[in-house]
């Protein structure tokens, strides 16, 4: 488990432009220079928002890779209640999800 | 004195990014107005500069090296970092205040520990306010962070003294500054409950807010925000910063819980400048 390092990878590719080309050009060096598991590595390969939350992400940092990855919002709720469907509770920080896997607008209720 | 306005407003990236998702399009355009007769009243204040107290998301400080307090002495910064097409504000230039910061910053440092940055880029918790109260970005920005993210954060009551601090840097320059704090009341951003306002307790927040009382602003603790106002309620830092900076009553210009997918209460107010006692 390295949460800090995988936050950090998403914090520096959240900030950076030049990290961004390379997320897109070339990504296994860019993930070769953070310590990250094996399952921290296939989480930001496949952009898996749900697991990346469950494991922790801070919800700021998970949303601007979530917008960065050009994902509607509303997919973007759904994949992270999808996430703690499929593995559980979210893991640490003070981004738990608190209600239920409702949720809490209209315009959201629609889609 | 030179600080000539004080004030607080919303930032969530919602205001500007989901504005044609939102259903109640009345009571947004409402909000809208409130947010330009804010712009209007600082620039009737005759502000040379602005200083933004922000709670920043991850734009610049990491927990690699969190400062608990931060003001920008640049004289140039860049913004949003998120993807604009999301937020809805293009990328751009905003002048800054380089010799004004560092002044102020040299004062501030007279009471608080205070670190500062010449690099900072601006993420929705600064553009958000800027797109309202600046839109031509023609105003000198000194922005100024809360860490508000990254727990351990800093006391409420430290809050307060970085306020005060704040208020007699200003008030020990010649130019006239305004300052404007920036944060969510109740609110559960960037999780599945996005949407979620506890508008009980924004409005007890408020009612203490708008009286300036600094005890009862003091007497909230966070293990008791993360239950009843969400980690986003932490940002409640930057509102009491400026009530001490302020140190009158305030004035509640808008509020609604009714815009959830903002995923805030939006809240526009403005403070009563008073002399120190």
């Amino acid at each position: 488990m390295s949460l800090y390092y995988l936050q950090k990878f998403l914090y520096e590719l959240n900030r950076d432009e030049s990290a961004q080309a390379k997320y897109r050009n070339d990504l296994d060096a860019l993930l070769d220079e953070f310590d990250l598991s094996e399952e921290e590595c296939n989480a930001l390969r496949e952009g898996d928002i749900g697991l990346l939350y469950v494991l922790g992400v801070n919800g700021q940092i998970l949303m601007h890779y979530a917008a960065f990855l050009g994902i509607e919002w509303f997919d973007y709720l759904d994949m992270m209640r999808e996430g703690i469907a499929r593995h559980g509770p979210v893991r640490a920080g003070v981004y738990a999800m608190t209600g239920g896997g409702k949720s809490f607008t209209v315009e959201g209720k629609k889609s | 004195m030179s600080m000539v306005y004080a004030g607080v407003l919303s930032h969530a990236p919602g205001i500007t990014g989901r504005a044609n998702l939102v259903e109640n399009t009345a009571r947004r355009d409402e909000f809208y107005a409130k947010l330009d007769v804010q712009r209007q009243e600082i620039e009737d204040s005759g502000a040379e500069a602005l200083i933004v107290i922000a709670a920043e998301h991850f734009a610049n400080f990491f927990m690699n090296n969190m400062p608990a307090y931060c003001i920008g002495i640049g004289n140039e910064y860049e913004g949003p970092i998120e993807d604009p097409e999301w937020l809805k504000i293009p990328k751009t230039k905003i002048p800054g205040a380089a010799d004004l910061g560092t002044r102020l910053t040299r004062e501030v440092m007279k009471t608080v520990d205070v670190a500062y940055a010449e690099e900072w880029k601006f993420d929705h918790g600064i553009m958000v306010p800027l797109h309202f109260l600046t839109p031509k970005y023609d105003l000198p920005i000194i922005p100024v962070n809360i860490n508000c993210q990254g727990p351990p954060l800093t006391p409420l009551h430290r809050a307060w003294a970085f306020g005060e601090a704040l208020r007699r840097a200003c008030d020990s320059v010649s130019e006239k500054i305004a300052v404007v704090g920036t944060g969510g009341i109740s609110h559960w951003p960037a999780t599945p409950d996005s949407g979620k306002i506890n508008e009980q307790w924004d409005r007890e927040f408020l009612d203490r807010l708008m009286r300036n009382d600094k005890e009862a602003l003091l007497n909230y603790d966070d293990i008791e925000t993360y239950r009843d106002a969400g980690q986003g309620g932490f940002e409640i830092r930057t509102f009491i910063a400026i009530a001490a900076a302020a140190r009158g009553a305030g004035e509640l210009q808008f509020y609604t819980a009714e815009l959830p997918i903002f995923a805030v209460g939006c809240t526009v107010a403005k403070f009563s400048l008073e002399d120190a006692a």
